[in-house]
């Protein structure tokens, strides 16, 4: 079990606006953590990093192809991201860096900003206050790599440990 | 029942007899493209503590989004790529003088018909210009796949984009794609391969059809297609290509989509996409007379040289607006190259243009970045807020065209101002 206290977003929240391309000179999950939504003001960042949740609409992580949209996330102290949708890419490198991408707009509709968020990925629930919602487990080929702790990680566990 | 474009790329990448839709496979990419990400691919892979490579031939990299280096930071990084790229024997690399990746690697024929193309880039999308399927991906997986050689995929359901031509005066591919993302919006093609079809489509240059490939990103598309045609096989023989060497891939008359768009592109006039979306798309009347500080031509959507040339018919000999920034980035060294020789660079550079190096420039913030409350009109693909310098600046997306008639007059301007019925430029 995941989650913690959260923030909520709208819909179409753009990987720029989540990392802004300047600071992509990094891949250090912390020190882009800094910077992670930036352009929307100090007073959303300080909220981020008090969250481990973050709520969204739908296509969140549209734009680029940048790692690092999910990174930050993790660097900040989020767990889950849950969000009626999400871009593709945004999706595979949440996935990819061990970040918990959970669909499911249901509870986005029922949960507010900044309040309570559990999320049980084994059995695919997602808990706010006394509503249970429930979503479509991964399949398996994106288990084992969230299992592993990301896709790098996956692939030395089971690729390169095969080789070997 | 037959099958779409995705669903037999898939297949032939995956070494499967079929696909269908929804299906999870893993796929070995042609071609594994890696731009200014690649320093992070190197350092991950030094992580994974591992040398091997799956096959170097499928490596290309491509040092474009912040070149020349401005920073010692970023020159360290770029001297990593190019020493990893000579020890590794990667043949397909460029160097900061080359242009945008993905219009770099079109030009020097590594793309081809029927390909699987992953790449550190959302607008990999591009690749099916030439019938090929490509997609972005962050590095980690672009590492992974350097190792590996195949990555998952779900095959993706299909929309099928029927445009009928031609196109009414002053519009173009541009403006197509700037209206269907308005009607479909920013996620209307998530997850999905988008075909083009349709009289207009058929015959068109390559360069529109990249235009039309690279922004069906901006619907959250994985893959576009156009299909393969005698335009692509002359692209693909003046660009080196063997016609042995490739695998043209085509859907079935019978496929199955999730939904069919029709566009009348005799109705289609000048569109801008207004702050801070793609999808906040307007027709040109009811944005112009905005008063801009600068004006972009560059990008991986529109910087091809027949951009270029498009914008140049209107600028030439007129000057542009006092107190505007005109900032034209040709996409590649040889864009430059045919500007320079059709006397395209002249026109700019009398009309008060700044013209840089090859590259993406502006587009990725790297130069031509705002001051707070400045305005820009691009030819790029986004304008999220902050991409390019101040978060309190705003960027509205266009044609050349209209970034061209816009830089003259200083406001957001209806390029038809400067044609005559006949279709001729006065």
């Amino acid at each position: 079990m995941v989650g913690g206290t959260c923030i909520k977003f709208g819909d179409n929240i753009n990987t720029d606006v989540i990392i802004p391309g300047r600071y992509l000179v990094s891949i250090d999950p912390v020190e882009l953590a800094e910077h992670a939504f930036e352009p929307l003001g100090e007073d959303v960042q300080t909220r981020l990093r008090k969250s481990q949740v973050v709520v969204a609409g739908y296509n969140f992580g549209c734009g680029s192809a940048r790692e690092q949209a999910a990174s930050c996330l993790i660097g900040a102290g989020i767990q889950a991201v849950v969000a009626k949708s999400f871009a593709r890419v945004f999706f595979r490198n949440s996935i990819n860096t061990g970040l918990l991408a959970i669909q499911c707009a249901e509870a986005v509709d029922a949960i507010e900003d900044g309040g309570e968020v559990w999320i049980d990925p084994q059995r695919g629930i997602v808990t706010s206050g006394n509503r249970q919602f429930a979503f479509e487990p991964y399949p398996e080929n994106i288990r084992r790599i969230l299992d592993a702790g990301g896709l790098l990680s996956y692939v030395s566990k089971y690729v390169l440990a095969a080789r070997r | 029942m037959g099958k779409t474009f995705a669903e037999k790329v898939m297949a032939k990448a995956a070494h499967l007899p079929e696909t269908t839709a929804g299906q999870v496979v893993d796929v070995y990419p042609d071609l594994i493209m890696s731009h200014a990400a690649s320093w992070r691919c190197i350092q991950s892979l030094e992580k994974l503590g591992t040398d091997q490579l799956y096959d170097v031939n499928r490596i290309a990299m491509v040092m474009d989004h912040t070149a020349p280096a401005r920073t010692a930071k970023t020159a360290a990084d770029q001297k990593l790529c190019r020493e990893f790229a000579k020890k590794k024997g990667i043949t397909k690399f460029y160097d900061i003088n080359a242009g945008i990746a993905h219009v770099v690697l079109i030009e020097d024929g590594h793309i081809r018909p029927g390909m699987v193309v992953i790449g550190t880039d959302s607008h990999s999308t591009i690749y099916g210009a030439l019938g090929a399927a490509g997609t972005g991906v962050g590095f980690s997986e672009v590492t992974a796949t350097w190792v590996c050689g195949y990555l998952w995929m779900r095959v993706p359901q299909s929309i099928k984009v029927i445009i009928d031509g031609p196109l009414a005066l002053g519009a173009s591919a541009k403006d197509v794609m700037l209206k269907l993302i308005g009607a479909l919006t920013a996620d209307g093609g998530t997850y999905c391969s988008i075909e083009f079809h349709g009289s207009y489509v058929r015959g068109l240059s390559i360069s529109e059809r990249m235009t039309l490939c690279n922004l069906a990103m901006e619907l959250g598309a994985k893959f576009a297609y156009v299909p393969p045609d005698d335009v692509t096989r002359t692209f693909l023989r003046e660009h080196g290509v063997d016609p042995l060497d490739y695998e043209e891939i085509y859907p079935d008359d019978d496929a199955v989509y999730l939904k069919t768009v029709h566009i009348d592109g005799s109705q289609i006039v000048p569109q801008i996409a207004c702050p801070h979306t793609v999808d906040n798309v307007k027709p040109i009347h009811e944005v112009s007379g905005i008063k801009v500080d600068q004006v972009f031509i560059g990008s991986c959507a529109n910087a091809k040289y027949e951009d270029l040339a498009e914008a140049a018919e209107i600028l030439k000999d007129r000057k542009i607006a006092p107190g505007v920034r005109l900032i034209v980035t040709p996409a590649s060294r040889k864009v430059i190259e045919r500007i320079v020789n059709e006397g395209i660079f002249d026109i700019f550079l009398r009309s008060g243009a700044v013209i840089t190096n090859p590259g993406c420039g502006a587009c990725a913030g790297d130069g031509g970045v705002m001051a707070d409350g400045e305005v820009t009109l691009s030819t790029a693909n986004r304008n999220f807020q902050g991409r390019m310098g101040s978060y309190q600046a705003d960027i509205y997306l266009a044609s050349p065209s209209v970034a061209a008639a816009t830089a003259i007059r200083g406001v957001i301007t209806d390029p038809r101002e400067f044609l005559v019925k006949e279709g001729q430029y006065i």
